[in-house]
């Protein structure tokens, strides 16, 4: 009773406000793309880059909305099927960024000691260099290619998580509920699971939400300059890194796909600030 | 204050450590052979190993990280494959051009964001607030590299204003560096047509560079802003008659400066980091199109040299972030 009453107050919150509803939106149509894209592409065979030469690098028309490549494939069919692999990579880099952070975070923010203060210097060090360039340094490393590149988003990731969760369970600890648990003989590891992390996950959820956008940009970037996904993968960042060579007399091949990847990181982040009001109000700010 | 200043520069002088290893890790972790991708692609195996020898690379993990670390000090980054080139004179070379850069966004970010975010907060919930903060989320989602596509198709491309790439035309001689900053050396020079040329190259890449950060610094300052306007002191000057020029550019401002000021700390090193994209896309003879170049063609040294650059102005930045708090907030030195 209690919770859908929350989640009904949640949803009238976000109702409310039109930036939230708006990154709601765009966020939706970017699912359902990924979801049902190989059904409703105009050329299924161009996602893997079909050669029709005799149709390539024509204008938008009626037949091809977005235009055609140097290959002669469709643009908006790349594009749609696009929308699956940044969405993929997007959710996997967040996903498992959270899951060596938060845990790290919350054993540090709990332990104390000599625990915390390896996993915290740990932090800062690799918070010390920004992501980007990180990554391409662990890209070099390990080679180019769409795999190597999300491990390197995943190992310049997971810090901020670090951080995130550190501080809300350092607070929680603190709370007389905790200490209730303990007096009362719970076992330290139901204390963490059961008490801190559901407190701790609200921030956790927002910065999620805005992660997933910064993640597909990060990918796109990468495969922009060359050390993501390769072609003829239909990846946002490595079309556009093509269509450059075509530019400005060939203009829709490097506008469309970057259209999808503004409006995707866009979507994520209104969504993910529309949640920040309701669920972590205190920390409304940057 | 003293003690506030010593403590500070020794965390900084630790994470420098902790940057070296770092990188010395990820060098020396990943799979694949540095003595071959040293040796280049066509090589044979007693190359390789000649090459392994000659490096040092034979050694145990120990003894290379000593010489690394010394290397570092006396300013050797090692020799780029590709070209045989020292990469510490290549780093020499190529900072310039991303430190004027970063510089010139940096300070249209500033000067813009502070009045965005002033003005936004002193017509807070009318049209130009909402307009502005639409704007200032925009600015941090739109990918760099395709608005900067989309800006040389507009200005360069069709309506022929600005030049599309590059940091000086083809045919013009900058003379010899004196700064290694052209917008500076020309007018020590006192050339104007010089001057006014570079800025046009910096126009559009420096505006692109400096998006996400305007929109941050907007963001912190228009809430701070909103927050200090509604504080007694504001109330009691306002009684005393101050005017309100006055008490938005002097009182609040001042007090909304500083989480501002740790932000622009902390997007100096994003700036840095983004020009490895920005300046791919203009074709600008920095450090980040150094660093593209040299990733694809897998050579190695000049990646991590720029790593280090980077990762030392970053912290280099948040020192001074950090000691100028210590200045404005006296709270902090006795904390």
């Amino acid at each position: 009773m209690a919770v859908s009453r929350g989640l009904r107050l949640a949803a009238w919150q976000l109702g409310r406000s039109f930036a939230s509803m708006l990154g709601l939106a765009l966020v939706a149509v970017i699912v359902v793309l990924a979801l049902i894209g190989p059904w409703i592409v105009p050329y299924p065979d161009d996602v893997e880059g079909a050669v029709r030469l005799a149709g390539k690098l024509q204008p938008p028309s009626a037949a091809h909305w977005f235009g055609t490549d140097e290959v002669g494939n469709d643009v908006l069919t790349r594009t749609i099927i696009g929308a699956r692999l940044s969405l993929l990579v997007g959710i996997g880099i967040t996903l498992a960024a959270a899951a060596i952070g938060v845990p790290l975070g919350i054993l540090a923010g709990t332990a104390g000691g000599r625990v915390r203060e390896i996993i915290m210097r740990l932090t800062d060090l690799f918070l010390s260099v920004p992501g980007l360039v990180l990554a391409i340094a662990l890209v070099a490393a390990l080679g180019a290619g769409i795999v190597n590149a999300m491990i390197a988003l995943v190992l310049v990731w997971w810090p901020g998580y670090v951080r995130l969760a550190e501080s809300k369970a350092l607070s929680i600890r603190e709370e007389a509920y905790i200490e209730a648990a303990r007096v009362a003989g719970a076992p330290r590891l139901r204390i963490l699971w059961r008490h801190v992390l559901p407190n701790s996950i609200s921030p956790i959820i927002v910065k999620m939400s805005m992660d997933i956008g910064q993640a597909i940009l990060a990918v796109a970037s990468l495969g922009f300059i060359g050390l993501g996904a390769k072609p003829p993968t239909p990846e946002w960042g490595a079309m556009i890194s093509i269509a450059r060579g075509y530019l400005p007399d060939w203009w829709w091949y490097a506008i469309f796909p970057g259209a999808f990847i503004y409006a995707s990181v866009l979507g994520f982040n209104l969504l993910g600030d529309g949640l920040r009001d309701i669920l972590d109000p205190r920390s409304n700010r940057g | 204050m003293l003690v506030y200043l010593l403590r500070r520069i020794a965390l900084a002088g630790l994470m420098l450590f902790g940057l070296v290893c770092l990188t010395f890790a990820i060098a020396n972790l990943a799979p694949s052979d540095p003595a071959a991708l040293a040796a280049g692609p066509d090589a044979g195996r007693s190359q390789i190993e000649q090459v392994r020898r000659e490096y040092g690379l034979d050694r145990p993990l120990p003894e290379q990280f000593l010489r690394y670390v010394s290397d570092l000090v006396q300013g050797e980054f090692g020799r780029s494959v590709a070209t045989g080139r020292s990469v510490g004179r290549d780093l020499a070379r190529y900072f310039p051009a991303t430190l004027e850069l970063c510089l010139v966004a940096m300070a249209f970010g500033m000067v813009a964001g502070i009045s965005l975010g002033m003005l936004s907060a002193l017509f807070k919930d009318r049209w130009l607030d909402h307009v502005t903060r639409i704007f200032a989320v925009s600015g941090i989602a739109l990918p760099p590299f395709w608005f900067g596509l989309l800006l040389q198709l507009g200005f360069a491309a069709w309506l022929g204003w600005l030049p599309t790439s590059g940091r000086i035309g083809v045919s013009t001689d900058p003379g010899d560096p004196i700064t290694g900053l052209l917008l500076v050396d020309s007018l020590l020079r006192g050339n104007g047509p010089l001057f006014v040329q570079c800025l046009s190259y910096i126009a559009l890449p420096a505006l692109v560079l400096s998006l996400p950060c305007l929109a941050s610094i907007l963001r912190v300052n228009r809430s701070e802003m909103v927050e200090a306007l509604r504080a007694d002191y504001i109330t009691a000057a306002r009684a005393h008659g101050v005017s309100r020029w006055r008490l938005v550019t002097v009182h609040a401002l001042k007090n909304a400066m500083l989480p501002t000021l740790a932000i622009i700390g902390l997007r100096w090193g994003w700036m840095m980091s983004s020009t490895v994209l920005v300046e791919t896309v203009f074709d600008w003879p920095g450090i980040g199109l150094y660093a593209v170049s040299s990733a694809i063609a897998g050579d190695f040294k000049p990646v991590m040299g720029v790593t280090l650059i980077i990762g030392l102005n970053f912290m280099l930045v948040n020192l001074i972030v950090d000691l100028l708090y210590g200045v404005l907030d006296p709270r902090l030195r006795h904390a």
